[in-house]
């Protein structure tokens, strides 16, 4: 069977694509990795009670194909239509889905920097704090100082705070006037500005201090964080000499922004672009068209802007795929994009966070690798990038697949960091790899045909 | 002010490196240049598998045996990071009709200087436990090898204190009006030299190009397939089966070499392609995958309920007759080649820099070099394609 269109991912963007494109009567197919539809924002406990946002989506995927629990870990094309390959359910079974369409909205993960103590217990991702409190799940502790970069912090704070934790601060690296520079984007966007005034309402309340151009630069504790340093920042992130000083805390949740999930886009070849936080996302057209005919995407795997502007991309391109277009869409798009660039241009990492870091501090935690070590690859080895430091170093290669320490080992190697390529964006059974489908004549020039230009590998 | 060194290498891959290492041991002063990083291109990619089992006799295998021991001296010198490990190559035969040919084979390599060993069925559940069960026999090679790629090229570039130029890329090559070679130029400016060497493997045929030589070095992809870590001593040795095509013609048996599996100190197991004579896709090929991960199964059953974490590829630099180009180019004076190494470039490395250090030097090469000429492939004739 073979369905008109496969979405890949069942956050905002994929919801909404799902629901516009089953209404248009296409044939719609919707995998997640996840176990329940609503992606990030939307993450609640297995067993627990459904969201009403979430309920009243899914009430509307009837006549979807919804296959939850299913990881696509490729997709590939087949004469004139695609193959979705996925490990599904808990006991990683094979599965595949073939489709005429396939909308990619993946969506986006928290970046990481690391600092000398951030892999303490009790040191926790920003987000994952978040999802932890919407799965159900208690915090493990009660006095949580909030610290990274970006919009969703002050979200997590005001959760945190909504749940009974202490807040004693919000430590911001960026400065929020510079979204000021950006004023007629705000202005075009006047709900963005009303939420923003609520969260520091709300946590005013709270007694939290909101510190902006400051940051948590090291953690400290013996078997786990007690306390953290704040240090004012200059321009560039370097702490400010003379300007630490010490807060108790027993959780710090730290989270520097997002950064958009692309290894399945890239596998297909689609072209990406630098988002003004210099990050790699996959570049599309204004109806959502990747450069790979056939293949959209939607949501934040095209950067990060919010799940307002998710689910305005994922119906611009399900109507797309369907044939038509939407002109109110479009403009809401283009508004809420001009929004979301001024965002990610305030708080895009400066280059001066890597002084957090001394020798000894581990950048890679899967492989147990250090700056020193990966400082050393590149001053006295001749690695230039980060794929060559992690050939020297081991950075990257463990289980995580790079994906926690990719962003901080590509800046330390001094480059923005490439876009993510990874042929399996999951771990994949041999067995299963063994009993693949035999596939039609896959697309692609003769084997034996010179390549182009390209590095020695990709 | 500018300094003129002996020989300009071009490619910092492990072959770059080698001759880097060699010619510097002979006393010369040399500069690399790469236009990316430090083993950036295939040798990035690459195993790091240093076979004889794979090779049989002839000019390619007569290198590997000279690689293979300067490989295990250069073992004392580079640091413990580059991994080395004289773990053995085990070559299992299905059934006797491959075990058969695989005697044949074998006995041809001895006489080239191969240590080669057969093992019966018991034995081979000796040295590998989890092999599948009714193979019918195989040989031992305990001179093949391991290092890790990436790490041997740095340390060898590291330790040849030669003036290593990272991201510089070599655009044109400079010959005087008699048509010898004075240097090159880059994206940075002139570099003069008396000697260059293109190292530039997969890229070679572009160097030579500039050099206004035919060199016709093409890419040949590769896959290969990392699992999650596994426990130490599930997969001790680097293990393939051997099938064999019959070439009626000749009567010589082309061997033709499956995934090779094997364990990583680190603990990931590898199933990579060895020698591939078949290319690969240009996209992602899951056709690829599936044939790795069905014959590393077929070796090692235990291996079916392990995942793959990832999988890559690289471009081999192969030649139409499958040896790499070493040596000076009688085409244009000073101009050196060591590329084209296809599937074997790591391996064949310290004998490749070894040969090129000779030759720039002038001096007397380890082994013949005759097969490796440059100029043996004539200049295609007619309107280019
Ligand atoms: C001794 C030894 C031990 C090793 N141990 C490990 C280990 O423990 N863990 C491990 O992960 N690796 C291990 N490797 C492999 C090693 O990482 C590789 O040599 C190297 O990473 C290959 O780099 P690459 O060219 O894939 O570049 P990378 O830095 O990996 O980047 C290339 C990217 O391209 C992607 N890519 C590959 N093929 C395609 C395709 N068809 N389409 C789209 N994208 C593609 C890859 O997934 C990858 O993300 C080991 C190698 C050796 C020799
Ligand atoms: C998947 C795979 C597995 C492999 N496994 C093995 C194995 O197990 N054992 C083995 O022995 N071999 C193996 N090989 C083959 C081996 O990797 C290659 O033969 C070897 O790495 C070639 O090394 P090199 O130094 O010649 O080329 P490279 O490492 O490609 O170096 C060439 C360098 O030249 C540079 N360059 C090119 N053009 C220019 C220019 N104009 N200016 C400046 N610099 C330039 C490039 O940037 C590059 O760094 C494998 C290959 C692949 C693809």
């Amino acid at each position: 069977m073979t369905a008109d269109l496969a979405v890949v991912g069942a956050g905002p963007a994929g919801l909404a694509a799902a629901v516009t494109a089953a209404g248009r009567g296409l044939d719609v197919t919707l995998l997640d990795a996840a176990e329940r539809p609503g992606g990030q924002i939307h993450r609640h406990p297995a067993r627990g009670p459904v969201p009403r946002p979430v309920r009243r989506l899914t009430r509307r995927l009837r006549g979807v194909t919804h296959l939850p629990a299913h990881h696509v870990w490729t997709v590939v094309r087949d004469g004139d239509t695609w193959l979705l390959h996925c490990v599904a359910g808990p006991d990683e079974a094979p599965a595949t889905v073939r489709a005429r369409a396939v909308l990619l909205a993946t969506g986006a993960y928290e970046r990481q920097l690391p600092f000398p103590g951030w892999t303490l217990p009790g040191v926790v991702g920003a987000g994952g704090a978040q999802a932890m409190l919407k799965g159900g799940l208690a915090l493990p502790g009660r006095r949580v100082v909030v610290a990274g970069s970006g919009p969703l912090l002050l979200a997590v704070a005001t959760t945190l705070a909504a749940a009974g934790a202490r807040v004693p601060a919000l430590v911001e690296a960026a400065d929020y006037t510079a979204y000021a520079r950006r004023l007629p984007a705000l202005v075009r966007n006047p709900g963005k500005l009303a939420q923003g005034a609520l969260h520091g309402g709300s946590l005013l309340r709270h007694t939290t201090r909101l510190l902006t151009r400051h940051a948590v630069t090291a953690a400290h504790g013996t078997r786990r964080v007690e306390a953290v340093t704040v240090a004012r920042l200059d321009a560039d992130w370097r702490p400010v000499p003379g300007t630490g000083r010490r807060v108790p805390c027993d959780v710090l949740a730290v989270g520097h922004g997002l950064v958009p999930q692309l290894e399945l886009a890239t596998g297909l070849g689609c072209a990406t672009r630098r988002t003004p936080d210099g990050t790699p996302a996959v570049a599309v057209d204004g109806r959502q068209r990747t450069s790979v005919p056939g293949i959209w995407a939607a949501g934040e795997t095209c950067g990060v802007g919010g799940a307002e502007l998710a689910r305005t991309e994922g119906e611009i391109a399900a109507l797309c795929v369907a044939g038509d277009a939407s002109a109110a869409l479009a403009r809401r798009r283009a508004r809420l994009r001009a929004f979301a660039d001024a965002m990610a241009a305030a708080h895009r990492p400066r280059p001066g966070w890597t002084d957090w870091l001394d020798d000894a501090t581990e950048v890679c935690r899967c492989e147990e690798v250090t700056a020193g070590r990966v400082r050393h690859a590149v001053a006295e080895l001749g690695a230039l990038d980060a794929r060559t430091v992690k050939l020297l170093t081991r950075a990257g290669m463990g289980w995580c697949q790079g994906r926690v320490c990719g962003q901080a080992v590509a800046r330390l190697a001094g480059e923005d960091p490439a876009p993510d390529r990874r042929p399996l964006s999951c771990p994949v059974p041999l067995s299963q790899l063994a009993h693949l489908p035999e596939a039609g004549p896959e697309a692609g020039p003769a084997p034996e045909a010179p390549a182009p230009e390209a590095p020695g590998a990709e | 002010m500018s300094h003129v060194p002996d020989a300009v290498i071009i490619g910092a891959g492990v072959v770059g490196a080698a001759c880097a290492y060699y010619a510097s041991r002979a006393g010369l002063d040399v500069a690399v240049i790469d236009r990316g990083p430090v083993a950036g291109g295939t040798t990035g990619a690459g195993e790091g598998n240093l076979l004889v089992s794979d090779k049989e006799a002839g000019p390619e295998l007569d290198l590997a045996l000279l690689s293979i021991r300067l490989w295990r001296e250069l073992a004392d010198v580079l640091p413990p990071e580059t991994e080395y490990e004289p773990k053995g190559g085990l070559v299992v035969a299905p059934d006797e009709t491959a075990l058969t040919a695989l005697r044949a084979f074998a006995e041809a390599q001895r006489q080239a200087g191969v240590e080669a060993y057969e093992a019966d069925a018991d034995r081979l559940r000796d040295l590998e436990p989890r092999l599948a069960p009714g193979l019918a026999g195989g040989f031992h090679y305990p001179q093949d090898a391991q290092i890790q790629p990436a790490m041997a090229a740095a340390h060898l570039l590291r330790a040849s204190g030669a003036d290593v130029r990272p991201g510089e890329e070599v655009t044109g090559v400079l010959t005087d009006r008699q048509g010898a070679v004075r240097g090159v130029r880059t994206t940075r400016g002139d570099l003069h030299a008396p000697a260059v060497v293109n190292a530039t493997g997969t890229w070679g045929g572009r160097i030579a190009e500039l050099a206004g030589v035919h060199l016709p070095v093409l890419p040949r992809r590769g896959f290969v397939l990392v699992t999650e870590p596994l426990p130490p001593g599930l997969v001790r040795h680097k293990v393939y089966a051997a099938d064999y095509i019959a070439d009626v013609a000749n009567g010589s048996a082309a061997l033709q070499s499956s995934a090779v599996v094997e364990g990583t100190p680190a603990g990931p197991v590898l199933i990579g392609a060895t020698r591939e004579r078949v290319g690969f896709d240009r996209t992602l090929s899951t056709a690829a995958l599936r044939r790795l991960a069905a014959q590393a199964t077929a070796l090692f059953p235990v291996l079916g309920g392990v995942r793959a974490i990832r999988a890559y590829h690289g471009f081999r630099p192969y030649l139409p007759d499958h040896l790499p180009a070493i040596g000076p180019d009688p085409r244009v004076p000073g101009l050196h080649h060591a590329c084209g190494h296809e599937g074997a470039g790591i391996g064949l490395a310290p004998a490749t820099g070894l040969l090129a250090a000779a030759a720039l030097c002038g001096g007397r090469p380890a082994l013949d070099v005759r097969p490796f000429r440059p100029d043996r492939f004539p200049e295609q004739k007619g309107p280019a394609a």
